[in-house]
């Protein structure tokens, strides 16, 4: 994997950053990408109205496809077989809604205002990913 | 009207942002995440990033009343850490740390021409339906035991 430019990497945090900032300035919406999902899809039922969560989620993919034809193409590259992708899918899907949130709207938008939920969640994941990783690939694989 | 615009806007912006900066790629996530091994710190920066114009708006939005296409902001008022978030986080991280995904960057990547991509974003509405039908009162009734 080709080492990315941090530079690069800024610019990038900045752009999610600044979609996070327009959507609460202009619509008073906070940037969560699961929550969004959840209501695109009419798993939730409360948030913003169904079409702008769909077309929040739609515009993703649009942003990364125009991303990867006019600026730079990311490489993606997803190491776990299967079942363990199942399970991983799993996992997030179920663990974002029980926790209220994921990386965007907790980590992204709720430790921007200090939200105490927010700030516990973000250490949760984290913790529980770099653990998760240090177990499968110093533990088990090592 | 406007406000669906903006939606689509800010939601092209946000999968960009997820785009250049290798969000998407699950092995650099993984990289990130083994802080044990050999810890890959691109993805701070993807954070402190992002958190400038989002503290930015926050702070924004404490002076301003109403957002200007809206009546009103929808910011969660909820300040208690219970079991519920906690084991939510947790469950989340693992599912996160398995594969290298979350949500944003799932759904942005499906058109970046891998299939698994395509497997985890199913797997992972599957797993947000199961929640919707689940029955948690095990993990309400006991949040209060953190509370105190």
């Amino acid at each position: 994997m080709e080492p990315l430019n941090p530079l690069v990497a800024l610019a990038g945090g900045a752009l999610i950053g600044t979609a996070a900032a327009l959507l609460l300035l202009l619509s008073g919406r906070v940037a969560g990408v699961s929550g969004m999902l959840a209501r695109a899809t009419g798993i939730a039922d409360s948030g913003p109205k169904q079409s702008h969560a769909l077309a929040f989620v739609l515009g993703l993919p649009i942003g990364a496809i125009l991303v990867s034809a006019f600026v730079r193409t990311p490489e993606v590259i997803v190491t776990s077989s299967i079942p363990l992708i199942i399970a991983g899918g799993l996992l997030v899907g179920f663990g974002t809604r029980l926790g209220n949130g994921c990386t965007s709207g907790h980590g992204v938008c709720g430790m921007a205002r200090l939200s105490p939920r927010s700030v516990a969640a973000t250490a949760t994941f984290m913790g529980a990913g770099f653990l998760l990783v240090g177990v499968m690939r110093h533990v088990i694989g090592g | 009207m406007r406000n669906l615009i903006a939606a689509l806007l800010t939601g092209i912006i946000f999968g960009a942002g997820l785009a250049l900066s290798d969000m998407v790629n699950p092995a650099r996530v993984l990289a990130f995440l083994d802080l044990f091994g050999a810890w890959d710190p691109t993805l701070a920066f993807v954070m402190g990033g992002a958190l400038i114009p989002s503290a930015l708006a926050y702070a924004i939005m404490r002076r301003i009343r109403r957002p200007l296409l809206h009546t009103a902001f929808h910011i969660p008022e909820n300040r208690v850490v219970d079991r519920q978030l906690l084991v939510g986080g947790a469950i989340f991280g693992i599912g996160w740390g398995l594969v290298g995904y979350c949500p944003g960057p799932a759904l942005a990547g499906l058109v970046l021409g891998t299939w698994q991509t395509w497997a985890f974003a199913a797997a992972m509405m599957v797993g947000m339906w199961l929640h919707s039908v689940t029955d948690l009162s095990i993990f309400r009734g006991r949040s209060n035991a953190l509370r105190r």
